[in-house]
């Protein structure tokens, strides 16, 4: 974040000391654009919150079964209906660990967390239209069952 | 106001009054909600507005030409190298990659160029990444970025060729 901070301001006082008009044109585009993307945000804001009513204990339930490719499954369909960010999905990921849920469930719900994204649909569909948005999700869901299959192969889980 | 608009605003006014009535009448599920709500919203005023300000920036300084050389149809094998590079130091996962990316399109990178973005700013972003070796261990982190990187590239060539086919165009934002 901090990365993120200083380079807009570095980026911003350079772009100033070179043209000053340019910058306050660049300042109105980006306005214009996070304003017209902005309800777009907020769904998704409501969506997590409803999303996240899906307890942790409900996540290690589900994740935490007997079978191994239902767990495989749940850790797939789970991370890619909910949303969290790296500060509560990674501890929560240490936590299913230490209860011995496997590497192939934990790698397929942090994958999916990042990668697929049902609730962020709001906004992805109004810069890649429905059509990609859908077939980008679905191809994710792929890639995310084949790492976690991978991450069993390595870890001598599965076979 | 279009319909869509009147949409929208309905359901955030129920929300809002939902979670407004949760105070009063002390409904656990609404008090959750706000919770969650309050987590990411933080997490977007943050993370936004140097975001945008960035995008702004390129949006008027990068000639096009640039973005083609290096992302687009003059540029080889080497536009997956920079579409990862520019991936693994985006901060903010998607919620930063879908913009950037519509607007790596607009200036003239190809789909392949888009979808190794995009696809590898959920993968190997270099600040999740220690995070997650920090918990999950060195080996976990180190097998999942080696097997994702070459289904990054195996997925971006299929999904660019069928999207450039299709002759598919990515809705402009003005």
């Amino acid at each position: 974040m901090k990365f993120l901070y200083l380079t807009a301001g570095i980026a911003l006082v350079l772009s100033t000391i070179f043209d000053y008009k340019k910058t306050i044109k660049a300042l109105k585009v980006a306005w214009k654009k996070f304003s017209k993307i902005l309800p777009g945000y907020i769904k998704i804001l409501i969506i997590i919150s409803i999303v996240l009513l899906i307890s942790e204990d409900t996540i290690v339930y589900y994740l935490g079964g007997n079978s191994q490719w239902l767990g495989l499954l749940s850790g797939l369909i789970l991370g890619s209906v909910t949303m969290m960010p790296g500060f509560i999905s990674y501890p929560l990921a240490g936590i299913l660990v230490e209860k011995g849920v496997s590497y192939m469930v934990v790698a397929a719900f942090v994958t999916t967390l990042m990668m697929v994204g049902v609730a962020t649909y709001p906004v992805e569909k109004e810069y890649y239209g429905h059509k990609a948005t859908i077939i980008r999700n679905v191809a994710s869901f792929i890639i995310a069952a084949i790492i976690a299959i991978a991450m069993g192969l390595f870890y001598g889980e599965v076979l | 106001m279009t319909n869509k608009n009147k949409i929208n605003l309905g359901v955030f006014i129920i929300f809002t009054l939902f979670i407004a009535s949760s105070f009063i009448l002390d409904i656990s599920i609404g008090l959750k909600m706000w919770g969650n709500f309050k987590i990411f919203a933080w997490d977007m005023i943050k993370l936004l507005p140097p975001a945008f300000i960035l995008i702004g920036l390129f949006n008027v300084w990068v000639k096009r030409e640039t973005i083609e050389d290096n992302f687009g149809h003059s540029s080889g094998i080497e536009k997956y190298f920079w579409s990862i590079l520019l991936a693994a130091t985006t901060v903010g996962g998607t919620f930063v990659a879908f913009p950037v990316g519509n607007e790596l399109y607009h200036k003239g990178a190809q789909y392949k160029s888009i979808f190794a973005y995009v696809t590898s700013a959920s993968l190997v972003m270099i600040p999740m990444s220690i995070i997650e070796a920090s918990i999950l261990g060195l080996k976990f982190t180190l097998i999942r970025l080696g097997v994702s990187l070459p289904l990054v590239i195996i997925s971006s060539v299929l999904l660019g060729n069928y999207f450039e086919g299709i002759e598919y165009k990515l809705p402009k934002q003005k």
